[in-house]
């Protein structure tokens, strides 16, 4: 189980987290003036790096807040979280 | 004479008591102290089983846990029975009951063995190989036969009756290993105050040190030292015995697993078998210690040969005598150190065999003992039939008559764990093995694991891996200097010279796995199986690497090596399921209504995690009478369902309709006050995923329910859009889910017998779709006029903690008829309505379930762009329709296909009979399918097919007339309304922005604080900080919050209801707690005034610690239940007691 440090509330237990996927992937302001390939980009397309990636979690069974994490996708270590 | 291999003196075991046990139903005697192994050995019995391919008749080994051979088991009773124990893992105690495995009929006189047929069947890859004969030949002949001839223990056929527990813990040093290092490890961090752990998987803490006769630690005999060093730590050290270490899990957290009761003779009822501790430890420290390994020669498997050190064990710690004439065969100066012993015990040695031309200078103290010692001299074979006899020197240098030979062919670090650390290792080329190098975890190597062998090094290094303030040396004498062994070397291929013992892989399996091309380890392993099974190859897997090393003309290190993966010794599944059985496997969670419908009889479903009651047959009734009867009492008449189940969301701020009209594929901007909107809630790709009302309670306030199943979803849905993409919005989210029980009371009398109970709402001036706050029967209720069944209703939502007596105050109109959730489910299909998860499967846009209009305005709303995407446009997406069998009487099954000419369109998605239409309906996706209504398809069914006819999916009161079709009818006041008591306790959750918190807290009297995961306190009241914008309020509060975080612009909703407190006051809550709570509970790190969201097992709870040893559990109220029979269970199964020895 990972321990994983909350920027509010320190470190916590994995289980107490929601993994919310890549960070960064910002919702076009007009989704409607987007074509077909980007809002197909923006839906499903991600980096999937082997290595550092920079990733979303919230704390769901703590003080519920969304926030970005860098983890190494190799040796599972989170080197460093903070606030949006 | 009983246990005639018994020694005359020594051993720690206790000589006064008699232990009697059975091993094949035959009757032995040992002594406590004993394990299985010694008390057989003791008794001159060797041969324990058969080998798993070849029926070899198998002996003791080794001492330990990486024992290939010695697999017994254990026949408790009572469905307890352990299969594939390690006899020298097994304690004796009196009624033991062991069976050797793998033998037929008996184990002396074993079919496989004697028909000695298997060999050739069973040769490297015979798994693969097997497979390209005939499939015919395979199914009828070798599979059979060999799945009765091979194979370990037998599972269990009853569920296991045992219980087993688990206990989160934090410590700032784990020690893996009670041996020298680890017991000198334990002295120095105990001394900085740190909390310490150690742990070891024998009986007694102490390793080597346990069989250690003649040396002697800062003057005391090893033994004195051990005793004085334990007693030195218990109290200050958590003590763990008969305790493993089995897996490495992220960032340092160590899976144990403590052995409870399977020593004792009778262990008492409820007493847990083991215990599953899952330590998160700032340091671990590896103390584990090395295996000896075996020498691989021809027939270097009769029984009767040991590994040399383990022999020296059985002598020194168990007083057991392997033997009268011992031969001993090494390539390494600890095969001395036993003979030695040995000798000291009074066993003959007929010869030491030492591989090495020089032997170092140990050979010359065994010489000046008297010992005969041959240099350069090697086994090349045994003879003997189930014990060995003598063994053949190489070279034509003789036989040598023995009854037992002890081989060392060196020691291999233990450093499973610190791979699956992900820590890399080095190979040692002087020592030929290899040992650990850096980890990126906290971990640090200590003694044998890290390639230190002698007792002056172990201790050194131990006590210098646990980082004492003050150092120390150790003051050893009676220690024999022991030089490095020689490196594992290849052993030329033969068909009997046993590589892996337990699978009974050879040198010539390995030879010919390597001739066919398997040059990687990984593809060897699996292809010859060696390593593989419940040792893990512990004492074969360098012997392999060596072996396949020579034959393939490598250096060892470029063989590789294969993973190390936990568990490091088998785990049973009782340990890793814990107290997750049965009635605490998850929560049950219990509707507000639950214990009435129980009384009434009614039949329950599982709805997630709730039960809900599915209908309420009366006597004689079967299901489809009973759910046809509820139907018709809603359509014509009224019906009383328990709805409580539905997810709720209270949507507060001035920008709560704005933040909705982004969420919901419907506009709430330009919904009134008092009025209701149902929505469809797509994910942004466009597909349901839930759907609910909206309904407006003021400008600034929504409540909003969703699915049963989608609640705690919908929730994160919503913040996650709130929190990351609409930071903006001043609107916050309050789950009410537990807080609101919801009735619905359905049926054209439903407005008549509402009214009777409710004297300030207009209910005639309440449209369809609207909603309005008054009492009902007294208690302050949030009255919906909403329908799922197509008939004028009411959905009331009350208080939780209150609803019951509203329910019975409905009841006793004497009117509404109480229906389930499956005449729920036949009311709605008969008008169409879907349902999310049965209609829906994360693939249908709102146009397949016929809301074509979605999604055509100008606003934007999550998931509206994605339906656009060309493939949400094609016409031959499948499309929500109605089925009607040819013959009315069939049902047809809910997910069968739905074919046209021999090509299936789409699949049937709910199926009743409809006893309002007097005949089956369907739902249905298919393909175009509103383009086929009208025509005919089928439905393939077990016996024919089933013909239907395609219609639109409403089947009753197509128009929707009957909404608001009300039938006046005078309904029974009750003569007395209930008298609720007042609250004990108001609830608030608060959420609000910084700028707002002064106000507010002095509105209520208590501080909202800041520091996170603190609560303040005034008086009655506390604030207790939940995230950066939420608080839970508690006190005793008579105010109107709506008006306070109107004035204020914050979000202030009622919860009183939603939870329940449970307190837990004693010294041992924090232990109690962590048997379900992963967080670090010590006063230091969760002080007093502390409080958090966290999970209590699977249910979300508030934990807020309010004195030293008193802790305040706020529990969602259907989790309630779920956490208490958690702590009763905690209470039951076991207290605080470790720290023994
Ligand atoms: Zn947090």
């Amino acid at each position: 189980m990972l321990l994983i440090p909350c920027p509010w509330c320190g470190p916590r237990p994995e289980n107490e987290f929601h993994y919310g996927g890549e960070a960064g992937i910002v919702r076009p302001v007009d989704p409607a003036a987007v074509d077909d390939a980007a809002w197909a980009a923006y839906l499903y397309h991600r980096t999937n790096p082997k290595g550092l990636h920079r990733e979303r979690w919230r704390h769901q069974f703590g003080c519920g807040r969304f926030f970005n994490a860098t983890r190494d996708t190799v040796t599972d270590q989170i080197t460093g979280t903070a606030k949006p | 004479m009983t246990q005639p291999f018994r020694l005359d003196d020594g051993g720690r075991i206790d000589r006064a008591a008699v232990v009697h046990f059975r091993f094949d139903g035959r009757a032995y005697t040992g002594h406590p102290g004993d394990t299985l192994a010694s008390a057989l050995l003791a008794n001159g019995v060797h041969l324990v089983g058969r080998s798993f391919k070849y029926h070899r008749p198998r002996g003791v080994l080794s001492a330990g846990s990486e024992e290939p051979n010695a697999l017994v088991t254990v026949d408790r009773g009572g469905g307890r029975i352990a299969p594939n124990l390690r006899a020298t893992q097994v304690e004796l105690y009196d009624g033991l009951n062991a069976t050797s495995q793998n033998r037929f009929p008996s184990l002396r006189w074993d079919f496989g063995a004697a028909a000695g047929w298997f060999g050739p069947l069973l040769s490297a890859g015979f798994y693969y190989k097997t497979f390209l004969w005939p499939p015919s030949f395979w199914a009828l002949f070798y599979e059979p036969a060999i799945r009765a001839a091979a194979g370990l223990g037998r599972a269990p056929v009853v569920a296991d009756p045992d219980c087993y527990t688990q206990q989160y813990t934090h410590c700032e040093v784990l020690i893996v290993g009670a041996g020298p290092a680890g017991i000198a490890a334990a002295l120095a961090a105990a001394s900085t105050g740190a909390r310490v752990m150690i742990c070891d998987e024998q009986t007694e803490l102490g390793g080597s040190l346990l069989s250690e006769t003649t040396a002697t630690i800062d003057g005391k005999p090893a033994a004195t030292w051990l005793a004085e060093s334990l007693d030195s730590l218990r109290g200050r050290v958590t003590l763990l015995p008969r305790t493993t270490a089995f897996g490495w899990y992220p960032d340092n957290m160590i899976g144990l697993v403590e052995r409870l009761t399977d020593h004792l003779p009778t262990p008492e009822a409820d007493q847990p078998r083991e215990r599953l501790w899952l330590v998160r430890a700032r340091q671990v420290i590896l103390a584990t210690g090395a295996i000896e390994r075996p020498l691989v020669f021809p027939n270097n498997d009769r029984p009767g040969t040991l590994l040399a050190d383990a022999a020296r064990s059985y002598a020194t710690r168990w007083a057991v005598a392997p033997g009268r004439a011992v031969a001993i065969a090494t390539n390494d100066d600890s095969a001395y150190r036993a003979a030695i012993d040995l000798q000291r015990a009074k066993v003959e040695i007929v010869a030491i065999l030492d591989q090495r031309r020089r032997p170092g200078p140990i050979a010359d103290i065994a010489r000046a003992a008297g010992l005969i010692v041959r240099a350069g001299a090697r086994v090349e074979g045994s003879v003997g039939r189930k014990r060995i006899a003598a063994l053949r020197v190489a070279n034509g240098q003789g036989t040598i008559d023995c009854d037992a030979l002890l081989m060392s062919g060196g020691w291999t670090p233990t450093v499973h764990l610190f791979s699956q650390s992900r820590g890399k290792l080095r190979f040692d080329p002087v020592l030929g093995v290899y040992l650990p190098d850096v980890s990126p975890a906290r971990v640090r190597c200590a003694g044998a694991c890290s390639g230190v062998f002698d007792l002056t090094g172990c201790l050194d290094s131990g006590y210098a891996a646990g980082e004492a303030s003050v150092p120390r040396t150790f003051v050893l004498d009676g220690v024999a200097a022991l030089g490095a062994s020689l490196p594992p070397e290849a052993a030329p291929a033969h068909p009997l010279a046993f590589v892996d013992f337990q699978n009974d892989v050879t040198t010539n399996d390995l030879s010919v796995a390597a001739q066919e091309g398997f040059g990687a380890i990984e593809h060897l392993k699996r292809y010859t199986t060696t390593g593989m099974a419940t040792d893990q190859g512990k004492t074969s897997n360098l012997n392999a690497l060596a072996t396949v090393a020579g034959l393939t003309g490598r250096a060892l290190p470029e063989v590789g090596l294969t993973t190390f993966r936990p568990p490091y010794t088998p785990v049973t599944f009782g340990t890793l399921a814990g107290p997750a059985r049965g009635a605490l496997f998850e929560p049950i969670r219990h509707a507000p209504m639950h214990d009435w419908a129980v009384a009434q009889g009614a039949v329950f479903e599982d709805v997630g995690t709730w039960k809900r009651a599915r209908y309420f047959p009366q006597p004689g009734e079967t299901m489809r009478e009973a759910v046809s009867r509820e139907c018709l009492a809603v359509r014509n008449a009224c019906g009383i369902l328990d709805a409580s189940t539905l997810g709720k969301i209270e949507v507060v701020g001035p920008d709560a309709a704005a933040f909705l009209d982004r969420i919901y594929a419907v506009n709430v901007g330009s919904l009134p006050v008092g009025r209701c909107r149902y929505g469809l809630l797509l994910g942004e790709d466009g597909f349901v995923r839930d759907d609910g009302v909206i309904a407006r309670l003021a400008a600034d306030r929504f409540h909003v329910t969703t699915t049963t199943g989608g609640a705690a979803w919908v929730l994160h849905h919503l913040e996650d859009y709130l929190q990351t993409e609409f930071p903006e919005l001043r609107v916050w989210l309050t789950s009410t889910t537990e807080h609101w029980a919801t009735i619905a009371l359905q049926g054209p009398h439903s407005r008549s017998i509402l009214e009777a109970l409710t004297d300030d709402a207009n209910l005639r001036e309440m449209p369809h779709m609207s909603v309005c706050e008054a009492r009902v029967a007294g208690i302050p209720a949030r009255i919906f006029r909403v329908s799922f069944t197509g008939e004028a209703g009411f959905e009331i939502a009350v208080p939780a903690g209150q609803a019951r007596l509203v329910w019975d105050a409905l009841i006793a109109t004497g009117t509404p008829t109480p229906y389930g959730t499956e005449a729920m489910h036949v009311l709605r299909a008969e008008k169409g309505f879907f349902i999310v998860g049965q209609e829906t499967d994360g693939t249908v846009i709102p146009d397949d379930l016929g809301f074509g209009r979605v999604g055509r305005g100008k606003r934007d709303f999550v998931g509206k762009r994605s339906l656009q995407r060309p493939d949400m446009l094609r016409p031959d997406r499948r499309q929500l329709v109605g089925l009607l069998t040819e013959d009315p009487a069939d049902v047809p099954e809910e997910g069968a296909q739905v074919v046209l000419d021999g090509v299936g369109i789409g699949h049937v998605t709910s199926a009743y009979f409809s006893a309002t239409l007097g005949r089956s309906i369907a739902l249905a996706l298919l393909a175009g399918g509103r383009a086929r209504i009208g025509e005919g398809a089928s439905i393939p069914a077990k016996d024919g097919s089933v013909a239907v006819r395609i219609v639109a999916p409403v089947f009753h009161d197509p128009d929707g007339q009957r909404l608001d079709s009300h039938i006046t009818r005078l309904a029974r006041r009750p003569a007395v309304l209930p008298d609720p008591a007042p609250r004990a306790t108001t609830r608030l959750i608060v959420r609000a922005p910084a700028s707002a918190l002064g106000a507010i807290g002095l509105a209520l009297g208590v501080l909202l604080g800041t520091v996170a995961n603190r609560a303040v306190r005034a008086r009655e009241r506390a604030a207790l900080w939940l995230g950066p914008d939420e608080w839970l309020v508690m006190g005793d509060f008579q105010l109107d919050e709506r008006v306070i975080g109107l004035a204020h612009g914050a979000s202030l909703v009622d919860v009183s209801d939603r939870f329940e407190t449970i307190e837990l006051a004693d010294a041992d809550a924090a232990w109690r707690l962590n048997g379900f709570c992963a967080l670090d509970l010590a006063p230091h790190t969760f002080p007093v005034g502390m409080c958090t969201r966290t999970l209590f097992g699977k249910a979300e709870i508030v934990l807020w610690r309010t004195g030293m040893t008193v802790f305040r559990i706020e529990v969602g109220r259907s989790f309630a239940g779920y956490v208490r029979a958690c702590l009763a269970g905690a209470d039951r199964g076991f207290g605080q007691d470790t720290g023994g020895n």
